[in-house]
């Protein structure tokens, strides 16, 4: 039922002149790949959801490499979104070397990278919006924002989120739901969400000692004449994941019976449609659709993935639209009696050379960054190679952050948290300090300096390895596994916590780390209240400084064992 | 990540501002088990044996916060004075003391629900025995986990 086509002849007309071969350059990408190409779409049924998540506040087009490793434990083995590189390309049916290729996968990235240009861009993205719009008519439209919008920019840090907010108002979004967010504070998210002008959608937020509802749990919307019920989900591990004294009356939690009564209820108000927009992670998402019934869509967020096509479990479709404003989802709906006849959908890929700005946005942006113009552009090094983040074990640019914490903070071993956002840096590239704090802004950054046992630093690492790779997608935490510098170890992720972690080894000497010994341990992004230290991004700053130039090393610390 | 936050009982009162440091610093607590539980139930009703169904056991699968996790119970009754519930036990296999604590119901109480928060220092079970007034024996179970917490998304 799902058409491929449509997201197909992007690609397909990438391959034919890309055929894998990176010599043609930018212009013929920019040739290729129009604006109407990118965009086209054969209209469907009553009604579209457009669905926008994890921008982290990115304003700007960027670069970011897909995982190259994303595994899945247990149900979740080799099924998408675990799928990456060849197996993901072979699996969507995908030409090697085309631009869906690399707006997907991490398979010759840097030299497609410089082929296709940059992805995303919020004027950009406005643009497609708008367009869907204009095209579909606004009254069959809803655009649904899934959260982890507002943070991890240095100008949203800088205005505590106030010009992503600004600039969100202009896209007119009818929902949103979220979770970092709330590392904004109680108190900021309360007054940004009062004046949003549209619903902040959160059924499992509740005030902990009352148990009383923080945040709207549902809107009904009328669009093409079919009543459409948005659910709200925040991602349920916020209070784990972050820090929670940052919202401590607040309550998250996961529970199908809860978002049951919710779909219950918006059936009994007479909704043809019943949308979950979710932060709560594909893989928790993929469980929820076969356990509570009557969802027809759910709007996944928080892992990051991106896929061509929904995944259907039971009667539910499931979306995944990326991060980091690569992508915008359109999903066209024929609802009648209650049920989805038909559906037709395209992750549209916003190559940002290919799709106009939209001025309006373009204009907003400007004047929200001007003020921080200067310290943005400070080019803070070079990188000779390729630096990214995203996959379930140390990239490059963590190699990065280690490396300044270990010499700047004078540490044997380093911590840094394995968060999926993180703008991607090409071989050649200026590191700017937006490009560092790109990848560390936070409320939260202070760079701690402290002992650790080889024990406590064995169980910690447990802890995290059972938070990625538990074959309980309900039992997971989050993230990506920590990433570590100064240290060595061997991970099996399909053993169970406590047994995953071995051969753990101080890269300083060689020798396997004593458990009794203390060893000084550096670390940034601590969710307890207090922490000491100098704030992160200045850590790195110090040691781009002193480095001047980076030379990526291959990333062989951290081994992976066993079998699924 | 972040890895920090407390989850042995001792550092939830001694907790310097790197908390993870601390927090395997406390010496391992003795704790009971599955054995353990299994005797105290016996010590309460012999070789009774329960049977799942009737308890509403509901426990976060991770906790937010391992010093307060919020654990409601109900069972299924019509309190009657023929057929009610009379006590309500809580164990927890990874307590020191695998008895929690118990709760007492007469057909006033209108129904058999209850709500505590307990302190968990670590992953664990919870498990509740149902005693009915026929004599009947209920019981449910389910695991909490209990995680340093941090490296959110």
């Amino acid at each position: 039922m799902i058409s491929r086509r449509d997201f197909l002849q992007a690609g397909a007309a990438a391959a034919a002149f890309a055929g894998g071969s990176a010599s043609l350059g930018r212009l013929a990408a920019q040739q290729r790949l129009g604006e109407a190409e990118l965009l086209r779409f054969e209209p469907l049924g009553n009604v579209t959801l457009i669905h926008l998540t994890d921008l982290h506040a990115q304003f700007m087009p960027l670069h970011f490499r897909e995982p190259s490793i994303n595994l899945g434990i247990g149900e979740m083995k080799g099924r998408v979104p675990h799928l990456t590189g060849k197996d993901f390309l072979a699996h969507y049916g995908l030409a090697p070397g085309s631009a869906m290729a690399h707006a997907l996968t991490s398979e010759d990235f840097v030299a497609l990278a410089r082929n296709y240009g940059r992805m995303g861009g919020l004027d950009r993205i406005a643009r497609v919006v708008e367009a869907i719009r204009a095209e579909r008519g606004a009254e069959r439209c809803l655009l649904l924002d899934g959260g982890d919008t507002w943070t991890n920019s240095w100008t949203s840090l800088q205005t505590r989120a106030q010009d992503i907010v600004e600039a969100m108002a202009l896209l007119k979004p009818d929902a949103m739901t979220g979770h970092w967010e709330f590392t904004l504070g109680a108190a900021r998210v309360a007054e940004l969400t009062k004046s949003l002008g549209f619903p902040f959608l959160a059924q499992n937020v509740r005030e902990s000692e009352f148990d009383d509802r923080v945040f709207e749990p549902r809107r009904s919307f009328e669009r093409g004449g079919v009543r459409v019920a948005v659910i709200g989900q925040a991602y349920p591990y916020t209070g784990i994941a972050n820090p929670r004294w940052m919202f401590p009356d607040w309550r998250f939690s996961l529970k199908d019976e809860d978002v049951q009564k919710e779909v219950d209820a918006a059936r009994a108000e007479g909704a043809g449609l019943v949308v979950l927009l979710s932060h709560n992670g594909f893989d928790i998402d993929r469980k929820m659709a076969s356990r509570v019934r009557g969802i027809d869509v759910i709007l996944t967020a928080h892992t990051h993935d991106a896929l061509p096509e929904p995944v259907t479990v039971g009667r539910t479709l499931l979306i995944a639209t990326g991060s980091h404003g690569k992508f915008v989802s359109r999903l066209d709906l024929d609802i009648r009696a209650g049920e989805i006849r038909d559906y037709r959908y395209r992750l549209i890929p916003v190559f940002s050379d290919a799709i106009r700005p939209d001025p309006a946005m373009a204009a907003l942006i400007a004047a929200k960054r001007a003020p921080f113009a200067a310290e943005l552009a400070r080019v803070l090094g070079r990188t000779e190679g390729l630096l990214y983040r995203r996959g379930n074990f140390q990239g490059t640019l963590d190699d990065l952050f280690t490396d300044a914490m270990l010499a700047v903070r004078d540490a044997e071993i380093a911590l840094s948290p394995g968060v999926r956002w993180g703008a991607s840096l090409l071989p050649g590239q200026d590191i700017t300090f937006e490009d560092v704090t790109n990848a560390c802004a936070l409320t939260y950054p202070n760079c701690y300096r402290t002992t650790m046992t080889g024990a406590q630093i064995k169980l910690v690492l447990e802890d995290i390895g059972d938070n990625i790779f538990n074959p309980d997608p309900y039992a997971q935490g989050g993230g990506d596994m920590v990433r570590v510098g100064g240290l060595g170890f061997t991970i099996d992720p399909y053993e169970r916590q406590g047994r995953r972690i071995s051969e753990l080894t101080l890269l300083r000497d060689g020798r396997p780390l004593d458990a009794d010994r203390a060893y000084v341990v550096a670390g940034w992004a601590s969710i307890n209240e207090d922490t000491q230290g100098p704030p992160i991004w200045d850590v790195v700053s110090e040691h781009l400084a002193h480095r001047k130039v980076v030379t990526p090393r291959p990333l062989g610390a951290v081994r992976l064992a066993g079998t699924p | 990540m972040a890895l920090h936050k407390a989850v042995t009982r001792r550092d939830a009162f001694a907790l310097p501002a790197i908390g993870a440091a601390a927090l395997m610093i406390a010496p391992r607590l003795a704790h009971a088990d599955a054995a353990a539980v299994e005797a105290e139930i016996r010590k309460l009703y012999a070789d009774r044996k329960p049977t799942d169904g009737r308890i509403k056991l509901d426990v976060p699968q991770i906790a937010e916060n391992g010093l307060v996790v919020p654990i409601n119970i109900e069972v299924e009754s019509p309190m009657t004075a023929q057929d009610h519930v009379k006590a309500v036990h809580v164990f927890a296999d990874g307590n020191p003391l695998p008895g929690v604590l118990s709760f007492r119901f007469t057909p006033e109480s209108g129904k058999a629900a209850a709500s505590v928060r307990m302190r968990l220092s670590q992953t664990q079970n919870i498990i509740c025995i149902a005693e009915m007034a026929g004599g009947a024996l209920h019981s449910a179970s389910a695991n909490v986990k209990v995680t340093i917490g941090g490296c959110g998304g």
